[in-house]
């Protein structure tokens, strides 16, 4: 067989959702006018299912494929599983708000796809090359995605400058690539890995190329100190968009830093680029906890709070150590379920009037009008403060214990200050939901599929989570260990 | 001698450039697409620059694909404000305060 079909058949997943992206688009085009948004989400949710399942029968150990640009390993394929999930959730989501708000174009599915194809070969790079391209590929239909629904001003603004600054990121990234193929001769991670180790004196050049690629990334994961389109574009995007956004790019942009610093930087440049993720993870966690608490927004207050659980995943990555890479995996998986929660209540809750609800006071009495979305929140809430026994301690202890083992003491100590501050705006969105009197009664726009989402990331954040932690330990340190050659 | 330093220092000043037209200019959305392209041209001449100095194909090849995404990223761009212009009426880069930050 020629080398090309097998590193076809090794890619599988991207080979099916770039096939499948391609059907959608002749389906929806082909299909009767007042049916083809349902019918091609459907179709999309069952080409993620199928990309799901070309990974099962993924060969265990690392394959090379593309003559080195790809690489399927266990790594990329536990972050594949988290991605596909989260983008078919995000895709199933979105129906209800897509038919009621008059912008339900049958191509909001067959962009998710193209995104989430994207965002597969991010977390499969092995290459700078491949990298650019699934980074771009993954940005280019989420600029589209923000300004979806065109009517609606703020959503346009929203794509506007989420497209300038996402735009402004890669080319600072690649600046940064440029930098690092001219100083090590090579764009393959592995090869850039054997001539960094071989340097006896650091190189200037490779340095800056570190800091660039960094900046980049720092912006598609949205940590601080290029944080600031987070919370614009939650807002301004349409809701479904904001939890796709905060969701499956979130893992597969940690993952794809994750790769490039622990397989092309190891060694002695591994204390450079330590420096600048300690700096990154302290002001994120430190600015999402502050932020927040002046907020009054529900998807600011959420974007800040991405903000801030970026800075504690990468509080696992700071340390480069399979440990610290397992517990970043953890909480990744753990932080996807609550976002895409928290998202999925906001989504379902209506104000009398139909419109949907964005402030916070508007909240006020849930418990008493919609008990069962309030007690999901209150979950998910707790959950994203990281208080014990709900499942999103768990992961937190895991980065902090990680960090710890690897002397870096002061950072868990800052992190453990900068989760304190934020269960406070936590708990005052629950003191709001339980506490203060109802000022309008919000009704639920009733869909049962979004319903038994919440119900499903509830249970999963919930102490009966607890149960599902030791199987997904040992999935993320198997993951994990496929970063480290034995 | 033109050698591989005066390249770089031509594509630094493009990528400088690039930067702050995108920062300093208040004026006009249009003008910062004009710096994005000027960013991806610095970077193109730094990969054509490295890939002749190191005499390797490699750079050249990512310099083709660099230009296919910015013309992708240049359309993609346009018709987002192309949208942007029908609902508000103007490209002025002030004017887009719909949300505070």
């Amino acid at each position: 067989m020629h080398p090309i079909f097998t590193s076809i058949a090794i890619a599988g997943p991207e080979t099916v959702l770039t096939l499948g992206s391609l059907a959608a688009l002749m389906l929806g085009t082909f299909s009767a006018k007042g049916k083809a948004l349902t019918v091609t989400s459907l179709f999309a949710v069952a080409i993620l299912a199928l990309a799901g399942f070309t990974l099962l029968d993924a060969p265990a150990g690392m394959t090379r494929a593309f003559d080195g640009l790809y690489v399927a390993d266990d790594f990329s394929a536990f972050l594949k599983v988290i991605i596909l999930a989260a983008s078919a959730a995000s895709v199933l989501l979105a129906l209800p708000w897509l038919h009621e708000s008059g912008a339900g174009r049958f191509e909001y599915p067959v962009l998710m796809l193209l995104a989430t194809l994207g965002m597969t070969i991010m977390v499969s790079a092995n290459d700078l090359l491949t990298l650019y391209v699934g980074l771009e590929l993954a940005a280019l239909p989420s600029y589209v995605l923000a300004a979806f629904h065109r009517q609606d001003d703020r959503s346009a603004e929203a794509g506007l400058k989420y497209f300038v600054l996402g735009a402004l990121a890669s080319g600072i990234l690649l600046y940064g690539v440029t930098l690092i193929y001219g100083f090590s001769g090579s764009t393959q991670l592995d090869v850039i890995a054997g001539v960094v180790s071989g340097q006896t004196e650091r190189s200037v050049g490779l340095l800056f190329g570190i800091v660039f690629i960094l900046a980049g990334l720092a912006f598609k994961v949205s940590a601080v100190p290029f944080h600031m389109w987070t919370p614009d574009v939650y807002e301004g995007a349409p809701t479904p968009v904001a939890a796709f956004f905060s969701a499956a790019p979130k893992a597969a942009a940690l993952g794809l830093l994750a790769r490039v610093m622990i397989v092309a930087f190891p060694g002695n440049i591994a204390a450079d680029w330590q420096q600048i993720l300690i700096f990154i993870a302290i002001a994120s966690m430190v600015l999402g906890a502050v932020a927040a608490v002046a907020q009054t927004n529900i998807k600011r207050l959420l974007a800040y709070s991405s903000i801030a659980n970026i800075g504690f995943a990468l509080v696992g990555l700071t340390p480069g150590t399979p440990a610290g890479i397992s517990a970043l995996l953890f909480y990744v998986t753990v932080y996807v379920a609550m976002t895409l929660g928290s998202f999925l209540v906001v989504l379902q809750l209506r104000r009398p009037d139909g419109s949907p609800v964005e402030s916070m006071a508007d909240f006020a009495g849930l418990s008493k009008t919609q008990p069962k979305l309030a007690a999901a929140l209150a979950i998910f809430m707790f959950s994203l403060a990281g208080i014990p026994p709900l499942l999103g301690f768990w992961p937190k202890f895991a980065v902090f214990q990680a960090a710890i083992a690897s002397g870096l003491i002061a950072l868990a100590l800052i992190g453990f200050v900068a989760s304190v501050i934020a269960a406070f705006y936590y708990l005052r969105l629950i003191k709001i939901m339980y506490f203060d009197e109802p000022a309008v009664s919000l009704a639920t726009e009733g869909s049962a599929v979004n319903g038994t989402m919440i119900a499903a990331c509830a249970l999963f954040c919930s102490p009966i989570g607890m149960l599902a932690i030791s199987p997904l330990v040992a999935a993320t340190a198997r993951a994990a260990a496929a970063l480290f050659p034995a | 001698m033109i050698g591989l330093t005066h390249y770089l220092a031509v594509s630094a000043a493009l990528f400088v450039l690039g930067v702050f037209g995108i920062f300093l200019n208040r004026r006009n959305i249009i003008i910062i697409l004009m710096s994005l392209e000027l960013i991806l041209l610095a970077v193109n001449i730094n990969l054509v620059a490295f890939s002749a100095f190191l005499h390797q194909v490699h750079g050249q090849i990512f310099a083709m694909f660099v230009l296919t995404v910015a013309a992708g990223e240049a359309a993609i761009g346009l018709a987002i404000l192309v949208i942007y212009f029908r609902g508000r009426g103007t490209v002025a880069v002030d004017q887009a305060d719909l949300m505070k930050g």
